[in-house]
C-alpha cells in the first residue's frame, strides 16, 4: 500500500488512517457525521458480491459506500 | 382524570429523537402503548408518529421523530424534524423535553446528534439503550459518569424487555419542570462570530443555532429556503464566511464533527471502559457469511425466494376467498332486492368496489410482515448493500430492489414498501416505475389471450416464452424509465450512498405486528376510498344509460327472458311438452347473454368506445377491446368479465369465451388474419399500461401530490399505446 491510497483501493482486513476526505461539501459532511475525517482509524471490511459497494468499519458503525465516493478519502497504513 | 388538585398541570410535550436503529420506535411503543396515531405534514412525505401516557397525574404527549444521524437538514423532508423542535411548526406545540435515544454499543457516534440537541435550548433527557448489547461486546459502562460529564439526566433502558421506563416517565416529568437547560460543546469561536454576523443581516428571523446551520450545511435545506427569500446577496455572504473559515483552517464541512467528536471522546473516556482488544461481535462472524461472495449471495437469493413465494401462494387462496365472499354477498343483495339503478350501484359499484380493496390486503400484510422481520433484524440493509451495483446502473440504490420484486406480486405493496428508501430521489424513482412490473392481476388476460390466439396447433414452447416475455417487458422497461428519469426529471440533486449496516438483532415480535396493522390500515382507509370512487365512477358508465330505445329497462327485460327460460326447463324437466307459445317467446326474445351485450354496447362507456375506434385502429384494435380496456382502467382484472359481457358469453365459462373472441376475429378482415399481432398488442397494452386504481391512489397517498400518479398515469397510457402500437404495425407485415 502506498502511503496516500484511496479507500476504494483497500483489501478485506486491512486497517489504515483517514489522510484527507475531499468531493463536495455535503459528502464530506456525511462522513464527517459517521466519525470518518482525518486522522480516524477504518478497517476495510469487504466489498459487495458485484464489486461494489464496499463495507467499512469505523468505530462500531459499519458503513457502506460506493467506491466513488470511496475513492475521495485518501488513507494511509496503520 | 384525576380533579383532585383545583387546576390541572398542563401536559408536557416530549420529542423522542435518535439516530436509525436506536430502538427509538420499541421506546415509543412502549411509552404510549396503544394510544398513538400518525401526524402528516402538508407539502413532505414525513409522517411522524404521536402518543401520550400519563404519569404523576400530568399528561405527556409523545412524538417520535423519524431517525436521523443529524440535525444538518438536506431536505424540506429532513427539516420538518428541526422545525418542529424548535417549535417552528404552527400546527404542533413546541416540545418542552426533548428524549435523546442512543444505542450504548455504539455510544460515540450515537452521541453526535446528541450534542446537537443540546444546543435547541430545551432539557434533554438521554436514554441509554441496548445496554446488553454493549456488554455483550465487553463494555463496562459508568451512567454516573456519563451524567456527570455531559451535564443531562442519564437513564438506562432496555426497551425490548421494558426495563427503566418508570425511571424515563419520571425523569420526563422531572425534567419539564425543573427546566435545566445543557450546556452544549462549544463550537470554533470563529462560527459563533460568523454566525453572529449572518444572524444580524436578518432581523431576527432564525434562531441563532439555525443561523449557525446555515453556514454549515453547504446547500442544505436551510439554505435553500433562505435564499429563495433572500436571494443572491445572502448567498455571496455565505460563500464569503465560508471561505473565511477554510481560510482559518475550519472549513464548514469537517469542523463540527470534529469539535462534537472531540467533546465525545473525552465523555465516553471517563464513562466507557472498552476490552483492549475489539471483541469480534455477533455481527462481524454473520456478516462473514451473509455478505460472502458465495453464501451471502445464496443466502438472498433464498430469503428472496421465500418472501415472493409467500406473497403467491400464501395470500392466493386469501384472495380467492375474498373474491367468493363478495360474490356471494352481492347474490345475497340480488336475491332480497328490486331490480334497479341501487341494486346494481350497491352490487356491482359498492360492494365489487370494496372487495377490490380488501383483497389487496392479505399481500400487504404478507409483504410487510417480512419488510419488518427483514429491517428489524438488520437484513434488509444487507440486502441492499449485496443488490447494490445492480439497481445503480439504472440509476436507483440498493434499497429500491425489494419494492420492485415485490411489485411483481402486486405494485401496492411495492409501492408502499420504498418508505424503507430514506433518500426522496431514489424514493420517488422506484415508485414511478414499480408499476411496470409485470403484476400477477395481469396474468388472467396473458391467459385468456394466449389460450385463445397462441396455443391450438402451435409449438409447445410458445405459450410459456410468450408469457416469459410479458414479463421481461416490464423488467426491461422499468430500469430503462428509472435511467431516463434520472437523466430529466430529477436531475440536479445529488445523491450519496451512505449507509449503516446496523448489528444484527432478533425482531421483536411487536413491532413486526405494529408495522404490519400499520400498513394495512393506511392502505384501506387512505386509498381505500379513492379506489371506490374510481370503481363507482366506471359502474355508472357502464349502467346508464339502463333503457333500451323503447324505454324498457334492460335489467326488466332479462328478468322477463330469464322468467320464461325458467318456465320452459321446468316444463322440459317434468316431461310435460312446451307450448308453442312459449317456444315463440324463447325465439323472438334476445337471450339474457345477447342483451347485457345490447346494453353494455349503448352503455355511455359504450358509446365513448364507439366514437373513440379511430384511436384504437393503429393497435388493430375494434370499439370492443378498446372499451374493455377502458372499463378495465380502474382494475385491469375486470377485464375478463367485461370481454364476457361484450362478446356475450358465461365469464365463468374461460374456454367459451376464448371461441367467442376467436370466432368474433375471425369474422373481421384486419383482426381475422392478424388475430396474434392484435392478440400481443392487447397483451403489450396490458403489460405497460397503469390500468389500477389502487396503485395511482397509493402513489397520490405515499408522495402527498397529484402531479405523481397523473405522470406515472399518462406516461404509461402513452407507452403503452404506442408500444401496442408497434407491436402490431410490425406484427401484421411479418
Amino acid at each position: 500500500m502506498t502511503p496516500h491510497s484511496a479507500l476504494s483501493e483497500l483489501h478485506a482486513g486491512d486497517r489504515v488512517r483517514v489522510a484527507s476526505v475531499g468531493g463536495d461539501a455535503t459528502l464530506v459532511q456525511r462522513l464527517a457525521e459517521f466519525g470518518l475525517f482525518e486522522g480516524e482509524e477504518i478497517e476495510f471490511i469487504g466489498v459487495a458480491p458485484l464489486g461494489d459497494p464496499i463495507e467499512i468499519r469505523i468505530g462500531e458503525t459499519r458503513l457502506s459506500l460506493r467506491k466513488v465516493e470511496a475513492a475521495f478519502v485518501l488513507v494511509t497504513p496503520l | 382524570m384525576t380533579t383532585t388538585s383545583p387546576v390541572a398541570a398542563p401536559a408536557i410535550t416530549v420529542a423522542l429523537v435518535g439516530n436509525p436503529n436506536a430502538g427509538k420506535s420499541t421506546i415509543f411503543n412502549a411509552l404510549t402503548g396503544l394510544h398513538q396515531h400518525v401526524g402528516n405534514y402538508p407539502g413532505v412525505t414525513v409522517e411522524m408518529k404521536k402518543g401520550y401516557f400519563k404519569h404523576a397525574d400530568r399528561r405527556v404527549d409523545v412524538i417520535d421523530l423519524p431517525g436521523t444521524y443529524s440535525l444538518a437538514a438536506r431536505s424540506p423532508d429532513e427539516m420538518v424534524a428541526v422545525d418542529l423542535l424548535l417549535g417552528r411548526r404552527p400546527e404542533e406545540s413546541t416540545p418542552d423535553v426533548i428524549v435523546a435515544v442512543v444505542d450504548a454499543s455504539n455510544l460515540d457516534r450515537h452521541l453526535y446528534l446528541t450534542t446537537q440537541l443540546m444546543e435547541l435550548g430545551k432539557p434533554v433527557v438521554l436514554a441509554v439503550n441496548m445496554i446488553d448489547v454493549a456488554v455483550g461486546h465487553g463494555t463496562k459502562i459508568d451512567f454516573g459518569a456519563i451524567a456527570r460529564e455531559t451535564g443531562l439526566t442519564v437513564v438506562p433502558v432496555q426497551a425490548n424487555r421494558g426495563v427503566g421506563l418508570d425511571r424515563l416517565r419520571q425523569a420526563i416529568v422531572d425534567a419539564a419542570t425543573l427546566g435545566v437547560l445543557p450546556s452544549p460543546p462549544l463550537l470554533p469561536v470563529g462560527l459563533e462570530q460568523e454566525a453572529t454576523t449572518i444572524l444580524q443581516g436578518m432581523n431576527g428571523e432564525v434562531p441563532p443555532v439555525l443561523a449557525r446551520r446555515l453556514l454549515l450545511d453547504v446547500g442544505g435545506a436551510i439554505e435553500q429556503s433562505l435564499v429563495v427569500l433572500h436571494g443572491q446577496p445572502l448567498l455571496d455572504r455565505l460563500v464569503a464566511a465560508r471561505g473565511r473559515l477554510a481560510a482559518a483552517g475550519t472549513p464548514v464541512s469537517s469542523l463540527e464533527a470534529k469539535a462534537r467528536y472531540g467533546w465525545i471522546r473525552a465523555v465516553t473516556a471517563k464513562a466507557l471502559t472498552r476490552p483492549v482488544t475489539r471483541i469480534t461481535t455477533w455481527t462481524d462472524s454473520l456478516d462473514r457469511y451473509l455478505t460472502h461472495r458465495v453464501w451471502g449471495t445464496l443466502f438472498f437469493l433464498l430469503v428472496m425466494f421465500v418472501v415472493f413465494q409467500a406473497i403467491f401462494v400464501v395470500a392466493e387462496p386469501l384472495m380467492i376467498a375474498i373474491d367468493t365472499g363478495t360474490k356471494h354477498l352481492c347474490d345475497a343483495v340480488s336475491s332480497t332486492m328490486p331490480s334497479g339503478p341501487l341494486r346494481s350501484l350497491l352490487t356491482d359499484g359498492v360492494l365489487v368496489g370494496v372487495g377490490g380493496v380488501v383483497k389487496f390486503l392479505p399481500q400487504i400484510l404478507i409483504l410487510f410482515a417480512f419488510i419488518a422481520i427483514l429491517e428489524d433484524c438488520g437484513y434488509m440493509a444487507r440486502a441492499a448493500y449485496l443488490m447494490d451495483r445492480l439497481m445503480s446502473r439504472c440509476g436507483l440504490s440498493g434499497k429500491s430492489f425489494i419494492p420492485l420484486l415485490s411489485s411483481v406480486a402486486c405494485a401496492v405493496p411495492g409501492i408502499m414498501a420504498t418508505r424503507v428508501i430514506e433518500n426522496r430521489r431514489d424514493r420517488l424513482a422506484t415508485i414511478l416505475v414499480a408499476p411496470l412490473m409485470s403484476c400477477s392481476a395481469r396474468l388472467p388476460v396473458y391467459g385468456l389471450l394466449i389460450a385463445a390466439f397462441l396455443t391450438k396447433d402451435r409449438p409447445f414452447w410458445l405459450p410459456g416464452l410468450v408469457l416469459f416475455g410479458m414479463y421481461m417487458i416490464g423488467f426491461v422497461t422499468a430500469p430503462i424509465v428509472a435511467l431516463l428519469l434520472r437523466r430529466t426529471l430529477r436531475r440536479g440533486e445529488r445523491a450519496h450512498f451512505l449507509m449503516e449496516l446496523p448489528g444484527y438483532k432478533r425482531p421483536s415480535l411487536r413491532a413486526v405486528l405494529r408495522r404490519v396493522t400499520d400498513a394495512g390500515w393506511a392502505f384501506v382507509r387512505r386509498a381505500g376510498t379513492l379506489i371506490l370512487m374510481s370503481m363507482i365512477v366506471v359502474w355508472a358508465l357502464l349502467y346508464f344509460p339502463h333503457k333500451d330505445a323503447t324505454g324498457t329497462k334492460y335489467e326488466d327485460r332479462i328478468e322477463a327472458r330469464e322468467a320464461i327460460e325458467k318456465e320452459a326447463e321446468t316444463l322440459e324437466k317434468a316431461g310435460s311438452p312446451v307450448p308453442d307459445e312459449l317456444t315463440a317467446q324463447l325465439e323472438s326474445s334476445k337471450s339474457g347473454h345477447a342483451l347485457r351485450g345490447e346494453w353494455k354496447r349503448a352503455s355511455y362507456l359504450g358509446q365513448i368506445g364507439r366514437w373513440m375506434e379511430p384511436v384504437f385502429t393503429p393497435l388493430g384494435w375494434d370499439w370492443k377491446i378498446g372499451m374493455a380496456a377502458m372499463a378495465s382502467f380502474p382494475a385491469r382484472e375486470v377485464i375478463v368479465g367485461t370481454l364476457a359481457i361484450i362478446y356475450e358469453t358465461d365469464k365463468d365459462d374461460e374456454d367459451r369465451l376464448q371461441g367467442s373472441i376467436r370466432d368474433d376475429w375471425a369474422t373481421d378482415s384486419i383482426r381475422g388474419p392478424n388475430a396474434v399481432p392484435v392478440a400481443l398488442s392487447v397483451m403489450v397494452f396490458f403489460a405497460l399500461c397503469c390500468q389500477c386504481a389502487s396503485t395511482l391512489a397509493v402513489i397520490r397517498r405515499e408522495t402527498r401530490s397529484w402531479l405523481w400518479p397523473a405522470f406515472t398515469f399518462t406516461y404509461m397510457t402513452l407507452l403503452a399505446y404506442f408500444a401496442a402500437m408497434v407491436v402490431f404495425q410490425i406484427g401484421r407485415h411479418l
